[in-house]
């Protein structure tokens, strides 16, 4: 059972990284985001720093959940879902393994990259590790929240936007208590670790309630 | 044109870079190594930016080349969609990591010198803005490549975007000028310009040459090995194919 | 590895096919019982039943929509039967997802992954290892690609890379959905091999198709006739 966990997480991480995998794309698109913000708001490094983990909060979350649709679609394409189906690993863990695996090739590299794109928006030295935390604690919530909506639409031929839209919703409170564990950093009258406790909860409770929905999903006889 | 038409046989293009190459990359290194000793021993130190001035011997000749691989892929993509030239898309394959690791160098030596100048690592000046535009731009197109595997429809639909791109860059040049000023009125500051001494201008020279022929070095390397790459894919292919035909043989006799 | 290849070749030509790695598998009979199909609304079939033990191979036909794809989609669990009931017997409490090979119209291959990491990543998923990647690719003819991406391959050889998953781990059950289809003379031959081997280690088939199985004791179980 190890054995089959290790080996669909494995291979995930190998078609993330190689050719045509797109596992770089989130993070480039959040580094477009992250640019895009101050030609909309102009370049005003005061108002830019004040926002700044708003900014890479948003990008974030946005680069995660534009890639999310295509978790398992690709699997149901191709009919590797019906091997997994057909594993002797319960599928919640199959799905365990997936969403680790879109973690690790999409919020961690988000999380680490976050303090580079900071000096994008003028983000103060000692706001850069914090806003990571916050990141690395928040984005597995995202992963996970993402990939019930990506279950349940793994056999629609067209995902495209759905799954941001059915998911946007449900990921608020990551956003609400992620940007604050941020901003508190920035100083403020909340200490950093009262919101960021509430996020790493909300990560926790999302591994296991978004798994658990997903395997429900893709269970999901017709 | 003529020799053009005969670099577009690949073996012949494989055997005139294998001559050119160490001459490239031998000028390039005599060329750096002289360009550094002077920018570091004998070009003095600005009178109001101080040593960090000399960020700008890598800085400048990481802008132009990150511009003028951009040039390169442009008419690289010409030459696939025009003249259907069979090297252009290795050319412009190859070109545009290099390209986006110019650019990039060129942001980071821009921030390094821009923490002590501006008190900040980034600033949204324009210049600097548009290189970013400009790297994001490069990326998208390194991304491009990545997702579709068959080369000769890739080379086709890169080449579009690179064209869209090359329309793009002097608006998106204009735009964000345009949108700098309009936030920060006149202030800015100014780099090197005409006033530059000729101390500083000849070492800046010999590297922007010198960088040039390094970027060109590299452009050959990437491009014999992705010509190696197509090589080494198509056979494979086909002998898989034949192993296979040979063990049908065999079965069927 | 040469040497294995040829043995086999030659073991196929001849009909032996007693792979060296294949005690026999415990005796499983499935059973159908007046299954019903409905999708989106339109009854596909009903009041279907058959029964398949080890050693048997049902081929299943019927014009295309009849509810080939749909039966085997039921067997694996994807689709609810809309009446009557699938039973498994003689597996314990093992469920019926994990007694089976499912070879599908999509052979659910990652292109970018090698033939050989393609196989080890079923083996690993599917348990009961037996043949390794190299074998079983050498069994359906295709030694020669295991470090190939599967992309590189025709569909011909995606195909038989598909059903060397059906060696790589034991499983009772083969469901073959066209499993000939995309494969020349030679490779069905091969194909046919395969399952008479899997038969008389007491394995069972259920492989809709268009023709002929080429398998000589096959029942056939026609739907919606």
């Amino acid at each position: 059972m190890i054995r089959a966990f290790l080996a669909i997480l494995r291979r995930d991480l190998a078609l993330a990284t190689r050719a045509g995998g797109g596992g770089e794309l989130a993070l480039v698109f959040f580094l477009t985001l992250v640019v895009l913000v101050p030609f909309a708001l102009g370049p005003d490094l005061n108002l830019l720093s004040r926002i700044g983990p708003a900014i890479l909060w948003l990008g974030a979350l946005l680069a995660t959940l534009i890639g999310l649709d295509r978790l398992f679609q690709g699997d149901e394409e191709d009919g590797s879902l019906d091997l997994i189906r057909a594993s002797v690993l319960p599928l919640e863990l199959a799905v365990l393994a997936k969403g680790l695996a879109h973690w690790l090739t999409t919020g961690l590299p988000l999380a680490l990259c976050a303090p580079l794109l900071g000096l994008l928006v003028a983000l103060p030295g000692d706001a850069m590790l914090p806003v990571a935390a916050t990141l690395l604690a928040g984005t597995p919530a995202l992963s996970f929240i993402g990939a019930t909506g990506a279950a349940l639409t793994a056999s629609l031929r067209r995902g495209g936007l759905i799954v941001p839209v059915l998911v946007a919703p449900l990921t608020v409170p990551v956003l609400i208590f992620g940007v604050s564990a941020s901003n508190s950093a920035l100083g403020g009258t909340i200490p950093f670790l009262t919101p960021f406790l509430i996020l790493c909860a909300l990560s926790l409770a999302a591994i296991v309630i978004g798994t658990i929905a997903a395997a429900a999903a893709l269970r999901l006889a017709e | 044109m003529a020799s053009l038409t005969e670099l577009a046989n690949p073996t012949r293009f494989m055997r005139y870079s294998a001559v050119l190459l160490p001459w490239f990359s031998g000028v390039a290194l005599v060329l750096l190594a002289l360009g550094f000793y002077l920018a570091f021993f004998v070009a003095p130190a600005d009178y109001q930016q101080g040593e960090t001035i000399r960020i700008m011997f890598v800085h400048v000749p990481a802008a132009w080349l990150a511009l003028m691989f951009y040039t390169m892929m442009a008419i690289s993509a010409l030459g696939t969609l025009v003249w259907r030239h069979p090297l252009a898309d290795v050319a412009q394959k190859a070109a545009a990591p290099i390209g986006a690791a110019f650019a990039l160098i060129c942001l980071i030596t821009g921030a390094f010198w821009g923490k002590p100048m501006w008190g900040t690592y980034w600033v949204w000046d324009a210049r600097l803005t548009s290189v970013l535009v400009l790297f994001l731009i490069y990326l998208g197109i390194m991304a491009l490549w990545r997702t579709l595997d068959e080369p000769s429809r890739a080379g086709r639909a890169v080449a579009i975007l690179t064209l869209v791109g090359f329309v793009n860059v002097p608006i998106i040049k204009f735009s964000v000028d345009w949108w700098n000023t309009l936030h920060q009125p006149a202030s800015v500051f100014r780099m090197g310009g005409p006033t530059i001494d000729a101390s500083m201008l000849w070492p800046l020279l010999i590297l922007a040459i010198g960088f040039t022929l390094l970027a060109l070095s590299l452009h050959l390397v990437a491009m014999r090995a992705e010509i190696m790459r197509r090589r080494v894919r198509t056979l494979t292919i086909f002998e898989a194919e034949r192993l296979d035909r040979l063990a049908a043989e065999g079965a069927a006799a | 590895m040469h040497e294995s290849c040829a043995a086999r070749v030659f073991c196929l030509r001849n009909n032996v096919l007693t792979l060296p790695f294949a005690p026999s598998f415990p005796r499983l009979a499935l059973s159908a019982e007046d299954l019903a199909c409905r999708r989106g609304g339109r009854l596909i079939f009903e009041g279907l039943s058959f029964s398949l033990g080890g050693g048997e191979a049902i081929a299943l036909t019927g014009r295309n929509g009849a509810g080939k794809s749909s039966l085997i989609a039921m067997i694996c669990g994807r689709l609810r039967p809309a009446g009557g009931h699938l039973r498994i017997e003689g597996a314990g409490d093992a469920p019926l997802s994990e007694l089976l090979h499912l070879v599908g119209h999509r052979d659910g291959l990652k292109t970018a992954l090698t033939a050989r990491e393609n196989l080890d990543f079923a083996q690993a998923l599917l348990g009961e290892a037996s043949a390794s990647a190299q074998e079983a690719l050498a069994a359906v003819g295709l030694p020669h690609v295991a470090a190939l991406p599967v992309g590189y391959l025709s569909a011909g050889q995606r195909r038989r890379v598909a059903l060397a998953r059906l060696l790589v781990s034991r499983r009772p059950l083969w469901l073959l959905d066209e499993p000939a289809s995309a494969l020349d003379v030679a490779a069905q031959a091969m194909l046919v091999g395969l399952m008479r081997d899997h038969l008389a280690q007491g394995g069972a088939i259920l492989a809709a198709t268009h023709g002929s199985l080429g398998l000589d004791g096959a029942r056939e179980v026609r739907i919606g006739a």
